[in-house]
């Protein structure tokens, strides 16, 4: 293959893991910008969303485009349901204090992961993508699954960005990730805020992975990567910043699928940390981060 | 007239350090009543402490009967209170539309309410799609008493709304008080500047180390300023 096709080839795979990894990232942007919390178990709810998938599936005979959509559905409300719990059981009793978040989420990334071993297995385990057209270019065939998956991506993010900038759920979401205080004193229930923020985090972790899971299999490992990388991205383009979880996704994503392709991995993961060191030393607010009251 | 705020005996701790001692004070309707102390007097926690924001650890702070301090602090607007902070606490990055519309969801007012508050501000009509953080800093004090007015407060605390201010401007937020107490609005305003406070107020309670110390009614204050001298340390 010449150079030409061979570098669209790596942009489009690029493109798939930038699109997966701006709706996870966006999740854990999300959560640190209106709630102040790292989630160090962001991953998990990713991998939860990947297990249930997987389980969802299973449960439906027939076309297998029933299954995935089904879990589509459902694998995200669960997980929707279970950062809830987390979030009422756990953040809210520790105040949301930053620092005791961080031991809490480690815990529950324990708890997830374990309880996800204990009850699934090591094993991993394919989810049927929901259909396998390919698309013919003149130089190569490419899978429209991962074009789905690059517009689904899109398309779910455009309409997060929709609900935070035209509605008045948004506009609640971002008077509390500026000024908490102030929220409250316009009657903002910030406690229901963050519960609700925290669950949709979880929910845009749990639907990047239904969409990735038939192109990597779920396994109760898989969370690991997208938290790395989550946190790179959103350190990148400033925690709590839509617009600068996009771009840094794309920077992240397409140099990993182009480094990964002419040169190799390790070389993309050493850029893509050196960036981020960059970044901490001179805009540790990230490319697009604002400071918090 | 009967009061409408009645703060009784109301303890304030910040973790250990008790702020606020066994603080008393009444507000009519109507009523604009300034808190005057030196910095660190607790003047701000008291306002904070009436929004709920704070929690008092004692006492009781009722409005209209209602009991305050066992709301959430987010029910307390609700109840019909408004603040309106130290330091211009915008949502900087919104825009002044969006910055009104967050004082309009308060108690679920509308369109009329927000004709009417633009009407107090006309300056605010002509930059709505602005982005808050860009007005200057007497638009910026303008837009935080709009919004706390698009709650259509029974009682409205003012947290040194004049501070660094040109005279124009705090001659603005004075008539806009004076306009308030004419329709009924009580206002507790906490202010340094002296002249503000003569011209504006019914009454002026004076705190001093979290405590109270003397409520005098503004004539008298204006016959005799030496309480002004004794807590405030000017006039």
């Amino acid at each position: 293959m010449s150079f030409g096709p061979h570098l669209l080839l790596a942009t489009l795979e690029g493109l798939v893991t930038a699109a997966v990894l701006a709706l996870t990232a966006l999740g854990l942007s999300l959560v640190f910008g209106v709630m102040r919390v790292v989630n160090v178990a962001h991953g998990e709810f990713f991998m939860l969303g990947a297990v249930l998938a997987w389980a969802f599936s299973t449960l439906v005979t027939g076309h297998p485009a029933l299954g995935f959509l089904l879990a589509l559905v459902l694998s995200p409300l669960v997980v929707g349901l279970v950062a809830l719990v987390a979030e009422r059981l756990v953040l809210r009793r520790l105040n949301y204090n930053p620092e005791s978040t961080i031991v809490a989420t480690i815990g529950l990334l324990y708890i997830i992961q374990q309880s996800v071993l204990t009850f699934y297995g090591p094993e991993a385990r394919p989810v049927v993508a929901p259909f396998s057209y390919r698309i013919m270019l003149p130089w190569f065939g490419y899978s429209g699954y991962k074009l789905f998956v690059i517009a689904a991506s899109i398309a779910l993010i455009a309409a997060t960005w929709l609900v935070l900038t035209r509605t008045r759920i948004g506009l609640v979401m971002r008077a509390t990730q500026y000024d908490r205080e102030t929220a409250q004193s316009f009657g903002i229930p910030v406690d229901r805020v963050y519960a609700g923020v925290f669950a949709l985090g979880a929910m845009l972790a749990a639907v990047a992975a239904v969409l990735i899971v038939p192109i990597q299999q779920a396994h109760y490992l898989m969370g690991l990567d997208p938290l790395l990388l989550s946190f790179i991205v959103v350190i990148i383009g400033g925690l709590g910043s839509l617009r600068g979880t996009v771009v840094a996704a794309l920077l992240i994503g397409v140099s990993d699928g182009v480094i990964s392709v002419f040169f190799s991995p390790t070389l993309a993961k050493m850029l893509a940390t050196f960036l981020v060191a960059m970044v901490l030393v001179f805009r540790p607010q990230g490319l697009f981060g604002t400071t918090a009251r | 007239m009967s009061d409408l705020l009645v703060i009784d005996r109301v303890d304030v701790f910040y973790g250990d350090l008790q702020v606020l001692h066994q603080v008393s004070l009444t507000l009519k309707q109507g009523e604009v009543l300034c808190l005057l102390g030196r910095n660190g007097a607790g003047k701000s926690t008291l306002l904070k402490t009436i929004m709920g924001l704070v929690p008092a650890r004692a006492g009781s702070i009722q409005l209209g009967g209602t009991e305050l301090t066992t709301m959430p602090a987010h029910e307390v607007p609700r109840a019909g209170v408004a603040l309106v902070p130290q330091g211009r606490r915008l949502f900087a990055e919104m825009t002044v539309a969006e910055n009104i519309e967050i004082g309009l969801m308060a108690r679920g007012k509308g369109r009329a309410t927000r004709e009417a508050v633009l009407d107090l501000f006309p300056l605010l009509r002509e930059r709505l799609k602005q982005s808050s953080g860009t007005l200057s800093g007497g638009e910026q004090q303008m837009l935080d008493m709009a919004r706390a007015l698009c709650v259509e407060p029974d009682v409205l605390l003012l947290d040194e709304p004049t501070e660094g201010l040109m005279p124009s401007m705090i001659a603005k937020i004075r008539d806009t008080v004076v306009e308030l107490r004419r329709r009924g609005v009580s206002t507790i305003l906490v202010e340094q500047r002296v002249d503000a406070v003569l011209s504006v107020a019914d009454r002026a309670a004076f705190l001093e180390n979290g405590r109270n110390r003397e409520t005098v009614d503004i004539d008298t204050l204006r016959a005799d300023p030496a309480a002004i001298r004794r807590y405030v340390g000017v006039g």
